[in-house]
């Protein structure tokens, strides 16, 4: 690739799904900070879907009636079945989260709007079992609090208890990913990263407590990787958020 | 500034004129299904399972793994829903996008049959446009699409076609072509946005 190539050019292949992985992976990051970028994938992604509308052929009656029971059982990403009684039960770990993310990193702006924050919680309780372990680092004697700017206007707030060794994580803005991709969380220290956790490709507001242990990280980084997650960062870091000593 | 930010988001989605009849109900059922709606499901399942169907048997040329892709995309459908946002395309993109990256990976995995293919494609590599015009529903959403690919000319069709229906890489593509492989990305992107002009104007 040429230094001066267009860095949009990639888009058609990559609405084909004709970029090798490693590539793909790479475009999608760029895609996260390029509003360009992401508009034209967009509008070539549905035009190349129209390509796999042509043909119909119909699946067999025990498929359907195979895919119906499947559903039955596989549990959806967003769970609603109690939804509201996650809502009351969990609303006042989760209204301590954003005032605390809110007041402290953004010296006030009243940036969680409440709609946001709704979904966010929903996806905690659904990812976590619940806020309780957030509220536990968020009012940790020693929690200290670093936000970050992301591309797109996105921001990561990470919050740590070295006494605990959590860390929860809570982001704002995050673009929507396409794609079989995830964003992943990663425990950062002296050039090495540890996974902690992954958030869910619907981007937007999402807030968890990490997994595995803060231990001697002194960062808490972002990329995005193929479904699943990765054991080590496959593309370039969207986001390095400090954690004080 | 959140609003600003969402705001941008928003601005994201490309005009929808591409959307037909039909995909504001699936989009619909889609959305009551994200919410465990599993009657809403069925609706989905039945308008979407057979061009899901078409497409990983248009892709993978094989009965048995063509539906196994399907059944694990429908139930991907379900299980990822919430993902799902109306105002960056109808559900039938979204899922048929799902289904074409499960099936051209599926394609990929299997190395032999891969040899075979890039060579089948290389040979003749306008058969599968062909074949395609021969067995294309004569749905009126179909007729204007099939118009539109067939007035692309060649040199920008083809990249396409070899990529969608065989499953190559632009690598791939660009060796069987024997074009460089800045031309075939540059094509792919073009050829793309023609499609997309000739849909939104033409139909």
């Amino acid at each position: 690739m040429s230094v001066s190539e267009d860095p949009c050019l990639g888009v058609g292949a990559y609405a084909l799904h004709a970029l090798p992985p490693g590539e793909e992976a790479a475009f999608e990051n760029h895609l996260a900070s390029c509003t360009a970028c992401r508009r034209e994938a967009d509008e070539v992604t549905q035009a190349a879907a129209w390509l796999g509308a042509l043909e119909v052929r119909k699946p067999s009656a025990d498929l359907r009636r195979g895919v119906l029971e499947r559903i039955a059982t596989v549990r959806q990403e967003r769970a609603v079945a109690s939804r509201r009684h996650r809502r009351q039960q969990r609303g006042l770990a989760w209204a301590l989260a954003a005032s605390v993310a809110a007041a402290a990193a953004l010296g006030g702006v009243a940036w969680w709007q409440h709609s946001e924050a709704d979904t966010a919680r929903e996806q905690v309780a659904d990812v976590r079992g619940g806020t309780d372990a957030l509220a536990d680092v968020l009012t940790a004697a020693d929690a200290t609090i670093s936000t970050s700017r992301m591309p797109h206007g996105a921001t990561a707030s990470v919050i740590a208890s070295r006494a605990q060794s959590r860390t929860a994580f809570v982001a704002s803005g995050l673009p929507p990913l396409t794609g079989d991709r995830v964003y992943e969380l990663w425990y950062g220290y002296e050039g090495r990263y540890r996974p902690a956790g992954l958030l869910s490709s619907a981007g937007g507001s999402q807030a968890q407590v990490l997994e595995g242990r803060l231990g001697e990280a002194t960062a808490v980084c972002v990329t995005v990787e193929p479904a699943g997650g990765s054991p080590q960062p496959t593309t370039g870091l969207l986001a390095i958020i400090p954690v004080p000593a | 500034m959140r609003r600003g930010n969402d705001a941008d988001v928003e601005s994201d989605a490309p005009a929808r004129r591409t959307r037909s009849s039909d995909d504001a109900r699936v989009d619909e059922l889609l959305i009551r299904a994200a919410d465990g709606d599993e009657q809403a499901f069925v609706g989905v399942y039945d308008a979407l399972a057979p061009p899901v169907m078409g497409l990983a048997y248009r892709v993978l040329r094989n009965e048995a793994q063509a539906e196994e892709v399907t059944q694990d995309v429908m139930v991907e459908v379900w299980r990822t829903a919430a993902r799902f946002r109306a105002e960056r395309g109808p559900a039938r993109a979204w899922v048929l996008t799902l289904a074409h990256r499960r099936a051209v990976d599926r394609v990929r995995s299997v190395a032999a049959g891969r040899a075979r293919e890039l060579r089948t494609a290389t040979l003749e590599h306008e058969r599968p446009f062909d074949a395609v015009a021969e067995e294309v529903e004569v749905r009126e959403d179909y007729r204007v699409v099939f118009r539109c690919l067939s007035e692309l000319a060649g040199h920008l069709r083809l990249p396409l076609v070899l990529a969608y229906y065989e499953g190559l890489t632009y690598t791939e593509v660009a060796d069987s072509l024997a074009t460089p492989v800045g031309t075939i990305k540059s094509r792919m992107r073009q050829g793309l946005q023609r499609l997309r002009e000739c849909l939104e104007g033409g139909s």
